[in-house]
């Protein structure tokens, strides 16, 4: 049984080529599938190249940027897409919501206007249709009182709010997939939980698929099904985000989850109690060490590790899971591991 | 430390505070041809004007009516005038008189406007709103119509014209410094300098001043053009440096009744304005590039708004 | 002699003005009636939303500004009752770290001359040399090298600079340190970085920190005791774990559970029909009877929309502002973490 994936990129490279200097990879070898109706969070740190990802999948990339590898939607090869068909694909089967939406709305348009607008351009439906739909999409992102809300002024809402437009204007368009780059970043933490809240259902009744992109380890364990780790412009791990959250496998990972500063129910905050830290910071793109990137970082290393690159190693029952270091364990994950500690009393 | 080419790009947003640590000078020339020709045109006018101060072909002064209205080659490089005069020495002394009112006015203008844009800044409320309305004043008086009235209040001459032009200057970079000098006062740095206990001219002195003389630069030069263009409307009108001094507006008025017969009496100084404005522009333009990588973009690659603020480590100590 | 709080702020009100520019705009209150106390070498943490007042209160602390009324005693002394010339003085005790590493380091300025700026108020300004050497052991203390010193701040990463604007913040050996959300803007493995050095400080330094956050986690990993603010009011307070785990106000209960956390993984289970009591864009800082909360909480009665709920002890070490904080207290004793997965 094969069922095509909805998105599907394999080995994608992605270098920046600037003017008369020498070339600049930000991508290298990333690979990953998402099916209909499901949710993959990327993860990472500043200069992980996540959000360069999210430009590549929306064919948004810089001039300057060369990409190699494919990304296929439905099948269909977007690298090698002119942009004329880009433009057809970008909103109608890709939408975006951006980090402060506040930037992708027309400050001097009715929110009801500005989400009739994509609808009327790209379906060629009657004004007054669209003028409905969009009040129609205001109600499903929970925009109370939606038809009067629908003659406001993007200025006139809070930013929750704002957000809540900035996914009507990308559903308006019914996407296949939606990205949604650092979604709640700029929220507070119970706007945020709406915003989860509503991304969620989205993606359970209208069979959409999600990619969230987030620093927030928490975000992506509340809202990703499917979670790939990047670092230094490549895939770390990627798995079920359970199975990766509770059982990771690659030591940044396992870093990365370990300094998180979290609530420590039943833990005191004594002298002497201290977070777990990754020592060092993440490489610029232009100094990549050779090898794995994240070796300089790393408890683990090996001369080994300075010398090539890791392969990316699937494993897991059925090859869910994907891992690139040579000193993972491939076996199958324990069943009921009991969640590491995460404070390291000393 | 060696910066990692032009990866190492924070946020956009954050490159404008970032001046001051630059490629080397000769690859800045020739990443920017505008800068280098506006930088080009400027010093050369300004090597002419000098040299005008102790040496031109002919004493501009000096007619010959034998030899008027010859036309360039004829005699002299360009030519004479109605009265035999050398317009190539005229046009090197009227560029010392350009220059040297552009340059004064220019001079003025920045030092009082840079004075009342930082106190507006760092003086908020009543302060700021009286400096800002009398700016708004002094922009609703056309320069000729003050250069008129300080003529006759200061007598015709070279102060007049400094001062009318300059008048018309203060406003532009009381504005310019002024919200350049509100954009730094809202920044984390400042309030830790008051929480060190600076004063507010103290704060202006060593944060705000070397943090907005970017913009003032690029202003200057711009402004310089402008100045040039006005000196020359005011001496055209007749305002401005008495005869029998040249200045090029001055030539440009007279060339009007030979048109039809020596037309190089009015293209020479004409070209001579338009060269020298050009190249002010040029500069001024070419600064801006050099000194706000978000107007020009062109040094090298850089990754806006890709990444939050945080940047990847560039290698510290 | 009895132990007096190294902070005591009392009934601090702050009120902005309206827009001038649209006339007639009414003040803004930005904080009511706060008062709190932080104990010389403990780390208070301050959380609540944006827009909850508690920049405002750290400026207010920091005597950057003047409130509207209300007093701040340092050290036993009203500093808005001191002349400008003892103030200044009084700064070497106190100072602050900012939250954008990016925004708080004059890009024209060595990282020497950076960290020096509060030598400033200093009664005899140290000589060069010695300068240099103050700075010098100031970055090795905040984990830099001192070569760091003939720097600019572009050269660093968000991580370095922050330690070289906690440095500037420890060089004239304050008591209190003021981190205004100082770890917000850095990486995850940078941030635990960041969260030990303060701790790392206040053990070999007896450092006092005020420390505001947005983040309960930070919060909790380093906080000896919290306040958690909301829109200009402080709703509770007392030792970090027992309000986390036993939260009395509503607000913080919300908080608690809107936080995502690697531990509860998927959705929350028990809101198939999500609230959406916040939509509402609240009307900030109007002076109300009622409690600012009562639109947004689970408890609300009519007794919360007329009367506004005080600060008040509920036990020892534990304040709260709410009319059912005894409800709370009974109903929700369990710990706040119910750990909920889905299968995918």
């Amino acid at each position: 049984m094969t069922t095509m994936p909805l998105l599907q990129i394999d080995n994608l490279s992605v270098t920046m080529m600037p003017p008369g200097a020498a070339p600049v990879p930000i991508l290298s070898d990333v690979s990953l599938t998402l099916d209909k109706g499901a949710t993959l969070g990327i993860v990472g740190e500043s200069g992980s190249g996540k959000s360069m990802l999210s430009l590549a999948i929306m064919g948004l990339l810089p001039p300057t940027a060369r990409a190699a590898g494919t990304i296929a939607l439905n099948g269909r090869q977007l690298l090698t897409l002119p942009e004329s068909a880009w433009c057809r694909i970008r909103g109608r089967r890709i939408g975006m919501i951006f980090q402060e939406p506040m930037t992708a709305l027309n400050p001097a348009m009715r929110i009801g206007d500005q989400i009739a607008e994509g609808i009327i351009w790209h379906r060629g439906v009657a004004r007054a249709v669209a003028r409905r739909a969009a009040i129609d999409l205001l109600d499903q992102v929970r925009i109370p009182d939606a038809k009067r809300r629908a003659a406001s002024y993007p200025h006139e809402m809070s930013g929750g709010q704002r957000q809540r437009v900035g996914i009507a204007i990308a559903l308006a368009l019914q996407p296949d997939l939606m990205i949604a780059d650092e979604p709640t970043t700029a929220l507070d933490v119970t706007v945020q939980a709406e915003i989860l809240d509503i991304l969620d259902e989205l993606v359970r009744e209208r069979g959409m698929a999600l990619i969230i992109i987030s620093h927030d380890l928490g975000v992506i364990a509340r809202a990703a099904h499917r979670t790939i780790v990047m670092y230094a412009g490549t895939g770390m791990e990627a798995g079920p985000t359970v199975a990766l959250l509770r059982d990771p496998r690659h030591p940044y990972t396992t870093g990365l989850l370990a300094a998180m500063p979290r609530r420590r129910p039943g833990v005191g905050s004594g002298p002497g109690s201290r977070l777990a830290t990754i020592p060092g910071t993440v490489p610029g793109f232009a100094d990549m060490p050779a090898g794995c990137r994240f070796a300089g970082r790393c408890a683990r290393q090996t001369g080994a590790c300075r010398e090539a690159t890791p392969a990316w190693r699937l494993f897991g029952s059925d090859g869910g899971r994907g891992v690139r270091c040579l000193h993972a364990q491939l076996d199958a994950a324990e069943p009921d591991r009991p969640e590491p500690d995460r404070v390291m009393p000393l | 430390m060696p910066r990692s080419a032009a990866l190492s790009e924070p946020a956009a947003g954050r490159a404008a505070d970032r001046a001051g640590h630059r490629a080397p000078a000769s690859r800045v020339w020739l990443r920017h041809p505008p800068l280098a020709l506006g930088a080009l045109i400027t010093v050369a006018l300004a090597a002419i004007a000098l040299l005008s101060l102790v040496w031109t072909p002919v004493s501009p002064a000096r007619m010959q009516i034998a030899f008027r209205l010859q036309a360039p080659l004829a005699r002299g490089l360009l030519g004479t005038d109605q009265f035999g005069r050398d317009v190539l020495s005229m046009l090197m002394a009227g560029a010392w008189n350009s220059l040297s009112i552009a340059a004064s006015a220019v001079a003025i203008g920045t030092a009082i406007g840079t004075l009342a844009g930082v106190a507006g800044a760092a003086r908020r409320g009543l302060i700021e709103a009286a400096l800002m309305r009398g700016c708004d004043v002094l922009f609703a008086v056309p320069p000729i119509l003050s250069a008129m009235m300080l003529d006759a209040f200061l007598g015709p001459g070279r102060r007049g014209a400094i001062v009318a032009i300059a008048v018309f200057m203060v406003p532009v970079f009381a504005r310019v410094t002024g919200s350049a000098a509100r954009q730094i006062w809202a920044r984390d740095y400042i309030l830790a300098a008051r929480g060190a206990g600076k004063g507010a001219t103290l704060i202006t002195i060593e944060h705000v001043l070397p943090n907005i003389a970017n913009p003032i630069i690029v202003q200057v030069a711009i402004q310089l053009g402008l100045a040039i263009l006005t000196e020359a409307g005011l001496s055209f009108l007749g305002l401005g440096m008495p005869p029998p001094t040249p200045t090029w507006g001055r030539m440009l008025a007279d060339a009007q009744t030979y048109l039809g017969v020596a037309p190089w009496l009015a293209i020479v100084p004409g070209c001579a304005i338009v060269v020298t404005v050009l190249g002010f522009n040029l500069l001024g333009d070419g600064l801006r590039d050099l000194l706000d990588p978000r107007a020009g973009g062109r040094r090298g690659l850089s990754l806006p708004a890709l990444e939050p603020p945080q940047t990847p480590d560039r290698g510290a100590p | 002699m009895t132990a007096a709080p190294l902070l005591e702020i009392r009934g601090m009100t702050h009120d902005y003005a309206g827009r001038a520019g649209f006339g007639r705009g009414p003040a803004l209150r930005a904080l009511d009636n706060v008062s709190l106390s932080i104990d010389a070498g403990t780390i208070f943490g301050l959380v609540g939303e944006s827009g909850c007042g508690k920049s405002t209160l750290a400026r207010l602390v920091m005597a950057l500004d003047r409130p509207s009324a209300g007093t701040v005693r340092f050290d036993g002394e009203d500093l808005f009752a001191l002349s400008a010339a003892a103030l200044k003085r009084k700064r070497r005790a106190f100072q602050m770290v900012f939250q954008d590493p990016f925004g708080s380091l004059d890009p024209r300025q060595t990282v020497e001359r950076i960290v020096a700026e509060p030598l400033h108020v200093l009664e005899t300004r140290p000589s060069r040399d010695e300068q240099r050497e103050r700075v010098a052991a100031m970055l090795d203390s905040v984990g830099l090298h001192r070569d760091a010193a003939t720097l600019y701040p572009h050269q660093f990463s968000g991580g370095q600079r922050q330690r070289i604007a906690i440095a500037r913040a420890l060089i004239t050996e304050p008591r209190l340190v003021v981190a205004d959300e100082a770890v917000s803007a850095l990486d995850l493995s940078v941030q635990a970085q960041v969260l030990n050095l303060l701790l790392d400080l206040r053990e070999t330094r007896g450092v006092t920190f005020l420390f505001i956050s947005h983040n309960l986690g930070a919060v909790d990993c380093i906080a000896d005791r919290i306040g958690v603010m909301y829109r200009g009011r402080l709703v509770e307070s007392g030792p970090a774990h027992a309000v986390f785990e036993h939260p009395h106000h509503p607000y913080t209960r919300l908080l608690l559970e809107a936080e995502p956390d690697i531990a509860r993984i998927g959705p929350p289970p028990h809101r198939s029909q999500p609230q959406t009591r916040s939509l509402s864009p609240p009307a900030v800082g109007v002076p109300s009877p009622a409690c600012a909360f009562a639109p947004r909480c689970p408890l609300v009665t009519d007794r919360c929309r007329i009367e506004r709920p005080e600060l008040r002890t509920l036990v020892p070490g534990r304040d709260v502002a709410c009319h059912h904080a005894e409800t709370m207290r009974a109903a929700f004793s369990r710990p706040t973490q119910p750990d909920a997965e889905f299968v995918p």
